[in-house]
């Protein structure tokens, strides 16, 4: 279902090492730049999938395999605090 | 681990493992799993077609597709995120009827999807009254949720090779990978094998 | 002190449940007690995690109910029909059991008085948990920033912390609104509209005023009032949401 960057906090602080839901991403096919909190996140899936809200695009895939989570960023132009 | 007291989770059958691949868990449920929002493809614009390294690609309308010899199977499908569901029911045509006629020497297989979600396949995979374009799920018209209006069945592999809302298949003469193959998933994806992630 | 070198919310901790409050016949707060709690702001939730016997695991986010400041932290649940996890804790769990949690997680969704306001707080169904911590913390700074909440739900029955909003024990700055969609007791005189356009522009500020909106509850609720209020000329970077599917399943 489909949820929003706050139903990954969890994860994104596993992977990232510190709270992630206020920073910006900037998405590499539209350019909008919003807080991660506001991606559109979808959870049940193999991996867990962040979606630009303006445009549908993927921004970050997140894998667990073998007990490791891996996180993908190229659907991201940028990743900064704000 | 903190076992939590009296915690069961999704009803767990016993598997039987000459049905139920190495770490895999039965359900009765049919969970519902999304790289995205569900498309609603109108079936006034919807078709399916086969092209790529064709001598001539093919492509059928809705009205089209289903005047194609369909089949009914019962078959077990099995997802990566562990769940299996045995005995599931589907109607659709056979990969084998839509590629009749269809003139390749490609190896390959990359589906295409409404909402952007691809996989690939080895054609030999697809082939054999192993895979169809299924329309209907127990009976009914597939709901938009579980891939409708059709969707890839491919049932020997890891559900995700299943793939949802599927719109036309690339005949390649090289392997692509699909989007979660993309991410770490196995190319291949027997559940047999376990082949979850590239490398296993 | 390994664990001092994690960074917060990281690490997967123990607590034990102190105590469990039927709040609706669907719902249930649990109050635990949470000896490795690096303490949290008001709006943040923990993630929750289940081990059967056999080794397997589920998790869900839960927003906390309980102020920075309250005794113990607080989650309160939802029973789910045909949930995996929400049934276990609504039903099953006991005083003195276990309970596996990590956070506080959740930065982006968060009030404290030096943000001001005004304040408006958006809940749809279960999505007051959140928005009740933030008005506790509230009272408990007794900030004097306007703040209003306004509560969707189907009915009265449905109203979790009924008691301690209807009496509204937050304070004069806090107003408190409810609408119940589907049904409602006889002599009501609150509202009865599902979202649109003119009910929120009852209740809200004019952007003019820049009021910080909190909006939370089930993703379609969230979306279409995100939406109104960007229609009716809020700034998107003072209106935060947390949305949450037909989740936890």
């Amino acid at each position: 279902m489909e949820l929003d960057g706050n139903g990954i906090a969890g994860t994104m602080m596993g992977v990232f090492g510190h709270e992630m839901t206020t920073e910006f991403g900037t998405c590499a096919s539209c350019g909008a730049r919003s807080m991660v909190g506001e991606f559109r996140v979808y959870l049940r899936a193999p991996g867990v999938v962040a979606r630009c809200r303006h445009c549908g695009s993927v921004v970050m895939v997140f894998v667990e395999a073998r007990g490791v989570t891996c996180v993908d960023l190229r659907g991201l132009a940028a990743l900064d605090p704000a | 681990m903190a076992i939590s007291r009296g915690f069961q989770g999704r009803r767990r059958g016993d598997a039987d493992p000459t049905r139920v691949p190495p770490g895999q868990y039965v359900t009765d449920d049919f969970p519902v799993l999304s790289a995205g929002p569900t498309p609603h493809t109108p079936l006034a614009d919807w078709d399916f077609s086969i092209r790529g390294a064709v001598d001539r690609p093919v492509a059928w309308t809705w009205n089209e597709f289903l005047t194609l010899p369909s089949e009914t199977v019962t078959v077990d499908v099995h997802c990566v995120t562990k769940w299996s569901k045995l005995d599931t029911v589907w109607k659709g045509v056979s990969l084998d009827t839509l590629l009749d006629g269809v003139e390749t020497s490609a190896e390959h297989v990359l589906a295409f999807c409404d909402g952007g979600y691809t996989t690939n396949l080895p054609l030999e995979d697809v082939t054999g009254g192993k895979a169809w374009v299924a329309y209907e799920y127990g009976g009914e018209p597939l709901e938009p949720e579980h891939g409708g209006p059709a969707r890839l069945l491919v049932p020997h592999l890891y559900f995700w090779k299943s793939a949802k809302w599927v719109r036309s298949l690339e005949l390649r003469d090289h392997d692509k990978p699909g989007f979660w193959e993309t991410y770490g998933y196995h190319t291949y994806g027997d559940p047999w094998k376990e082949q979850r992630y590239q490398g296993d | 002190m390994e664990r001092a070198a994690l960074p917060r919310g990281l690490t997967w901790q123990l607590g034990s449940v102190v105590a469990l409050v039927d709040e609706t016949p669907r719902t249930k707060s649990i109050a635990l007690s949470l000896p490795a709690w690096p303490g949290h702001r008001a709006g943040q939730h923990v993630d929750v995690r289940l081990t059967a016997e056999d080794g397997y695991q589920a998790q869900r986010s839960y927003a906390i109910a309980s102020a920075p400041e309250d005794d113990h932290v607080v989650l309160t649940v939802e029973r789910l029909d045909d949930g995996e996890v929400s049934p276990y804790l609504v039903d099953e769990l006991r005083p003195g059991d276990q309970l596996e949690l990590r956070g506080p997680l959740g930065g982006y969704f968060v009030w404290e008085a030096s943000l001001g306001g005004p304040l408006l707080l958006l809940a749809g169904g279960s999505g007051v948990v959140p928005l009740r911590a933030i008005l506790r913390h509230h009272r408990v700074v007794e900030s004097t920033v306007p703040a209003r909440l306004l509560y969707w739900a189907r009915a009265l029955d449905d109203v979790i912390y009924r008691d301690e909003l209807m009496a509204n024990v937050f304070g004069d700055s806090v107003d408190i609104r409810f609408t119940l969609t589907r049904e409602q007791p006889e002599g009501w005189r609150g509202w009865e509209r599902w979202t649109d356009m003119e009910l929120l522009q009852e209740v809200t500020w004019p952007p003019r005023e820049h009021p910080l909106v909190y909006v939370c509850g089930p993703t379609p609720f969230v979306d279409r009032a995100t939406f109104s209020l960007i229609a009716l000329g809020h700034e998107p970077g003072r209106v935060r949401h947390v949305a949450f599917g037909p989740t936890g399943v």
